[in-house]
């Protein structure tokens, strides 16, 4: 258990220890701040600004079974208070990521929630399998069944309930028993309610919400679209309004399911607002462009604001937006 | 070597206009002793509560262990954008969050070679502090610099300070002769028994060079200007093709294996598409 102890603004009082542990299913961690998949590599970069024991857990870089070079440039387009990018899952496959990113998370001790994206059903039940085998430093698994950047629309699982039931399913019976599985949704769909209940019953431990929203920016200069793969998944905190309404919808409907914010969170008052709607963890993407000590800042600023707002534990403010008085 | 990058909060010390540039010094502790030639470093822009997230990189124009002030950095900027923008508008005092040192440096040689740099706009920025460090090694340094016209060459002067020949190339002839520098490159290539090419400027510029340096046998290093995100290796926005020592075409990041590369080894031609032989090239089946 880590606690941190807190001086709430101003100076005056007693300093307030915040304990910070949370729960993901059957998993604990001391802290809720996690890596976005995608927007911390495999954790070596960002290990230079951050001491990646003191988070909960590094989420890695979606992995595919084979290497993938991603998508032509350009890649990325700024937008108001966010950006759009198109990278395409780019990444060196499976065998290498087993053999150089997952023995140096473990050598540094730290927490290791393995992104996976499959081409298809099988590809998705192979990974889920492998991953598996890779050690205590795996402590979970996100299934990304949502990411708007591939060729086929059609292959966004998560925008059927059924199809993404079916991918959660292959990788619940791959893994087994109690290892905790999250499906990571995408908020393009008429009810993101409808397809995290198919993916609780399919066996996912939880949810992480929210993946980038699909969309385009066109060059004024060039006069055609500003991405190589003309549209991009939009992320930062234009789109936080759009994920917290995410995870207080799933959290009414499914309140005892662990979800995992995330969706423009450059503060520690973001994240809290996240916790509030009914997260247990929470994760920074974006803000590490921003800022590569993102991480740190923004748990140190939670803890803050908890003790600030009265909480002595993170547990207690999970979900506390939703209280009837 | 490479130094582990600090992440601090500076101060600007001045704000001056060069030409068609913004020459800016910032007081930013820690970070000016770890800069080699050809690093560079990522700053925020738009103040506290900015709508402009992402880092824009710039490569170091002079870096100062020690002034009257504190370690500083000497930047070009050349406002074309909301964030260059903001940074040409800055005034003493105001803060700037700056990441420093990133990405690979000029490598050096270790005999007195005789070495030709060549800059394109202010992409000629790092060339100045790799002169130095050059001469120090008993190099020779001529330099070529080029633009469109001549308020948009950078370090004229400090050119001729630095190098043992200086030759200027503008599009529109207001400065040096009429033509591109790397037809400037090419005499000197000519009349001279040049070791190495280093340069810095637009990818077509670095494209010409590294067909130039083919044809007279010489190595050309050169240091790429492609956008970034983040600058520290973890967005995956600025890659290129890049053939790696094993003979395997990657999509290379510029900020970490970058963004200095031995000119033969990029896909100059691909820039802007994923070659198909490329390392997890999508199949033709896929689109």
């Amino acid at each position: 258990m880590t606690s941190i102890r807190v001086l709430p603004k101003g100076g005056r009082g007693v300093p307030v220890e915040v304990n910070l542990d949370t729960k993901l299913g059957a998993l604990l961690l001391p802290s809720p701040v996690l890596t976005a998949s995608g927007c911390a590599a495999s954790g070596k970069e960002l290990s230079q600004f951050v001491d990646l024991t003191t988070i909960g857990a590094v989420v890695t870089k979606s992995i595919m079974m084979s290497p993938r070079s991603g998508r032509a440039t350009p890649r990325m387009a700024e937008t108001p208070s966010g950006m759009l990018n198109s990278i395409g899952l780019q990444g060196p496959g499976i065998d290498e990521f087993l053999e150089h990113d997952i023995p140096w998370l473990a050598s540094k001790g730290v927490r290791t929630m393995v992104s996976i994206a499959g081409n298809d059903v099988e590809e998705f039940g192979r990974l889920a399998a492998r991953v598996k085998r890779a050690g205590d430093s795996v402590v979970a698994l996100e299934v990304n069944i949502s990411c708007p950047n591939v060729a086929n629309r059609g292959l966004v699982f998560a925008c059927q309930p059924h199809s993404a039931a079916e991918v959660i399913s292959i990788v619940r019976r791959n893994v087994g028993g109690a290892f905790p599985i999250f499906a990571k949704l995408s908020p393009d769909v008429t009810d993101i309610v409808e397809i995290a209940k198919a993916c609780v019953d399919a066996g996912a431990t939880g949810l992480s919400l929210i993946n980038t929203l699909l969309g385009m920016v066109i060059n004024t200069e060039t006069l055609k679209p500003a991405l190589a793969g003309v549209t991009g998944g939009l992320s930062g905190p234009a789109i936080r309004p759009v994920a917290v309404r995410a995870v207080w919808q799933v959290h009414a409907a499914l309140p005892h399911i662990p979800l995992i914010g995330m969706g423009g969170i450059l503060t520690g008052e973001d994240a809290f607002e996240f916790i509030l709607a009914g997260a247990s963890a929470i994760a920074i993407g974006t803000a590490n462009f921003h800022d590569p000590s993102a991480l740190t800042r923004i748990q140190n600023e939670l803890s803050v604001i908890l003790a600030e707002r009265g909480f002595s534990a993170l547990q207690d403010a999970i979900g506390f937006a939703h209280r009837k008085e | 070597m490479n130094f582990q990058p600090l992440q601090v909060e500076g101060e600007l010390l001045s704000n001056k206009r060069v030409g068609a540039y913004h020459l800016i010094t910032i007081v930013v502790p820690g970070i000016p002793e770890r800069i080699r030639p050809g690093n560079f470093v990522a700053l925020s822009v738009g103040g506290e509560s900015t709508s402009t997230l992402l880092r824009r990189s710039f490569s170091v124009y002079q870096a100062q262990e020690r002034g009257l002030y504190g370690g500083t950095l000497e930047l070009v900027i050349a406002a074309h954008g909301a964030g260059t923008r903001w940074l040409a508008a800055l005034a003493p005092h105001q803060m700037i969050n700056v990441v420093g040192p990133l990405g690979r440096p000029f490598p050096l040689p270790k005999d007195p070679v005789h070495a030709l740099l060549v800059g394109g706009g202010y992409g000629s920025a790092p060339l100045f502090m790799l002169a130095d460090a050059l001469r120090q090694r008993g190099c020779r340094v001529d330099m070529a610099l080029g633009a469109a016209s001549a308020d948009r060459l950078f370090g004229t002067l400090e050119a001729r300070r630095v190098t043992n020949a200086l030759s200027i190339a503008t599009d529109d002839g207001s400065l040096g002769v009429q033509g591109r520098v790397t037809d400037a490159a090419r005499s000197i290539l000519q009349r001279s028994n040049i070791d190495v090419i280093y340069a810095c400027g637009p990818m077509p510029m670095l494209s010409a060079l590294t067909t130039l340096g083919g044809e007279f046998d010489v190595m050309v290093q050169c240091a790429v200007e492609e956008s970034m995100a983040c600058g520290i290796g973890i967005c995956m926005t600025c890659v290129l093709p890049v053939r790696g020592s094993d003979g395997v075409v990657r999509m290379s990041r510029s900020c970490v294996d970058g963004p200095v590369f031995a000119g033969d080894r990029v896909l100059w031609e691909s820039i802007g598409s994923v070659p198909e032989e490329t390392l997890g090239a999508p199949k033709l089946s896929e689109h």
